[in-house]
């Protein structure tokens, strides 16, 4: 095996290196779909995030637009307040959208769902959403159905 | 019975001695590392007799890894009617730890052995000797490489094997059992981080990688020179890294996640 | 004892040499001087540690007492980059050639070049050139050291230990499993090499008659300690019974055939079952 086949050999098995760490970041991982800090952020408070998570997507119509990217518990209010890290693309969601938290499937992830309403005033970057709506919890579901009966 | 404590006692002290020797063979090789980067070719050829020649037995096992696991993951979680959690499962599993475990030990199975056996022969051969007396030194010309080579190498294969096995489970989840393909890559990319998982599972083989080298090129720079010598040492190359790399994924694991 | 010969200059002066490995003790207080300029050889029987005693000569392992100098140094007390200093003036032949088995010929003749020299590459192959006419393999220039027969093995390890012009050769059992034909050749190499560039060459052998036949001075060693020093003319004339028996190859003599032993009737028939 003389040098120059070694060589090349060996760049096309760097390449390949570089192809697979392409795949990991880019298919694989979620760090191209959303690193952080590209985008704009929006407030919203929740009675109950049943189990949302950080990272967890933001959709409008399924789509999505953003990712959750803090949840704290606000000692006065008695709320979760969630950090919704929305892409810039996304702009203009009218000020009487509402945020609902959701889940895919019977035991899928939770996720936020946004509903524009009919305003003509848009949010801006670091307003409240203030229409929300809490996760659904199973056995509070279930409480209801068996006292309304 | 005092007999019995001598010979406990004394393979103790073989045992500390060996590995005081080894770290002491580590250190050199680290002391050698600036003047090997110099020889910027000799690494070169390292990484193609540790990389390139373990490349197909990687992709292959990488390929069929993520094959198994999609149909296992599959069949347990469609009785869950969460079959669209495919993606996650394989890339998790994948990623954290098949990935840079599986490899390790196709590493040092195949990559670690040659290195101990090649090493040996030239210490067999009076080689080392040869180029001590030549003012050359061994640890810069011949140990060092080996250890970049290593350091870079397993990564590299790593990558390429968790790269390899996500599409694996792609072929079979989707293409063979029906997952539906955004369900399959969405809620993987959901899953999975790339600081916490891609980057950790990069850090164990990098771990991994120079593991087995210092391994693998200690024992064969301190096997016995005969063929006798170099063949045990390759078995243990081979037995030891294993363990190793077992244990330390153990201990990454606890440590990261 | 050492009576230096002629020119008077030691190159290599080993003073009460001590070395010991593991519980064996391989030198016990050995004295001698290596002549410069000339072609000393070094003889004992098998196991009396005559490669160790090379090693020492190239510092590659320290005696536990006792001094080795090699002009003018004290070997054992040399820093590193100094003892490498001192190794691109030796050149050691060993055994087995010790060529670098991923290396062509020529590549292994250049690469104390390369390794020590910033020399032009067209100036590198002139001199690698020379060399391997000089031991006659200039042909063997593109083959894999595995491609070679032992004896060319040697001769290559011979021009890559010439390239750098060092000022002394230790050759180790040069002569053992050689052909007639390639023993010949290596003894006219080694004899006109050191007298052409006025070397010093010192050779650990047990091949009595062939290293006489080229040896300005030899050195008998045995049991740790030099027996007897001289040229081979002297030595051939020893009195000493052992030194005869050595020279001759004979099989019985101050050396005997039987190793210590208790009585032989006594073992075969006393003490049954102890062995």
């Amino acid at each position: 095996m003389n040098s120059r086949s070694v060589e090349i050999l060996v760049g096309v098995f760097m390449a390949l290196f570089l192809l697979a760490m392409a795949i990991l970041v880019l298919k694989v991982s979620n760090l191209a779909s959303f690193s952080g800090n590209t985008g704009y952020s929006l407030y919203a408070s929740f009675e109950n995030i049943g189990g949302l998570k950080a990272r967890a997507p933001v959709t409008a119509s399924g789509v999505k637009v953003g990712q959750v990217s803090r949840i704290e518990y606000d000692p006065q209010t008695f709320q979760a307040n969630v950090t919704l890290t929305i892409k810039d693309e996304f702009r203009e969601f009218p000020e009487d959208t509402t945020a609902s938290i959701y889940t895919a499937g019977l035991l899928g992830e939770q996720y936020i769902g946004l509903e524009p309403g009919a305003e003509e005033i848009f949010l801006e970057p670091e307003d409240e959403i203030s229409l929300t709506q809490s996760a659904l919890v199973l056995e509070r579901l279930i409480g209801q159905v068996l006292l309304n009966r | 019975m005092t007999n019995w404590f001598q010979r406990f006692g004394a393979a103790w002290i073989t045992v500390f001695e060996r590995l005081g020797r080894a770290h002491l063979f580590m250190l050199q090789m680290l002391l050698a590392l600036p003047g090997t980067f110099r020889r910027f070719g000799l690494i070169v050829k390292q990484l193609f007799a540790t990389g390139v020649m373990t490349l197909a037995i990687i992709l292959v096992a990488g390929l069929f890894v993520g094959m198994v696991l999609a149909l296992q993951g599959y069949n347990t979680l469609v009785g869950f009617g969460a079959e669209e959690s495919l993606g996650a499962l394989v890339a998790l599993t994948l990623v954290r730890e098949l990935g840079p475990v599986v490899t390790g030990l196709l590493f040092a199975g195949r990559a670690g052995s040659a290195m101990t056996a090649e090493i040996g022969l030239m210490k067999a051969t009076e080689q080392l000797s040869g180029l001590e007396m030549m003012a050359v030194d061994p640890f810069q010309r011949v140990f060092s490489p080996r250890m970049i080579a290593g350091f870079i190498a397993l990564p590299a294969l790593a990558a390429m094997f968790s790269a390899v096995g996500v599409l694996g489970g792609h072929l079979v989840g989707v293409e063979l059992l029906g997952v539906d393909a955004g369900a399959y890559w969405s809620q993987m990319q959901s899953a999975v981080g790339f600081e916490h998982d891609v980057l950790n599972g990069l850090i164990k083989s990098v771990v991994f990688g120079f593991v087995v080298c210092w391994i693998a090129i200690f024992e064969g720079a301190d096997c016995i020179p005969t063929s006798e010598g170099v063949s045990s040492a390759t078995t243990r190359t081979v037995v030891y890294s294993s363990l190793a790399v077992l244990g330390l994924d153990f201990l990454l694991t606890a440590l990261m996640f | 004892m050492n009576t230096i010969t002629e020119n008077g200059s030691t190159l290599v002066r080993i003073k009460d040499l001590h070395f010991q490995r593991g519980p064996k003790r391989i030198f016990r207080g050995l004295n001698a001087n290596i002549p410069r300029g000339q072609i000393t050889t070094i003889m004992g029987p098998s196991g009396t540690g005559k490669t160790t005693l090379l090693k020492l000569i190239g510092g590659q392992i320290k005696p536990s007492q006792g001094s080795i100098e090699v002009d003018g140094l004290n070997v054992a007390s040399l820093g590193r980059s100094d003892l490498f200093a001192l190794r691109k003036r030796m050149g050691m032949l060993f055994q087995s050639g010790a060529l670098l088995t991923d290396l062509t010929v020529f590549d292994n003749v250049a690469f104390p070049l390369r390794e020590h020299t910033k020399l032009p590459e067209s100036l590198v192959r002139h001199l690698v050139l020379m060399r391997l006419h000089a031991v006659g393999l200039r042909g063997a220039k593109n083959l894999f050291p595995a491609e070679l027969s032992g004896g060319m093995a040697r001769r290559v390890a011979l021009a890559r230990a010439l390239v750098l012009d060092p000022m002394m050769i230790m050759y180790d059992e040069p002569f053992t499993g050689q052909d007639p034909i390639s023993m010949g050749m290596l003894l006219e190499l080694i004899k006109t090499v050191n007298n052409a560039l006025q070397l010093t060459s010192i050779i650990v052998s047990h091949d009595i008659q062939e290293a006489m036949s080229i040896s300005d001075y030899v050195i008998i060693v045995s049991d740790g300690v030099v027996v007897e020093a001289g040229s081979p003319a002297q030595l051939k004339g020893s009195t000493s019974e052992w030194v005869q028996q050595f020279l001759n190859g004979l099989a019985d003599g101050p050396v005997p055939f039987q190793l210590a032993a208790p009585d032989y009737a006594d073992e075969l028939f006393n003490s049954a079952g102890d062995a």
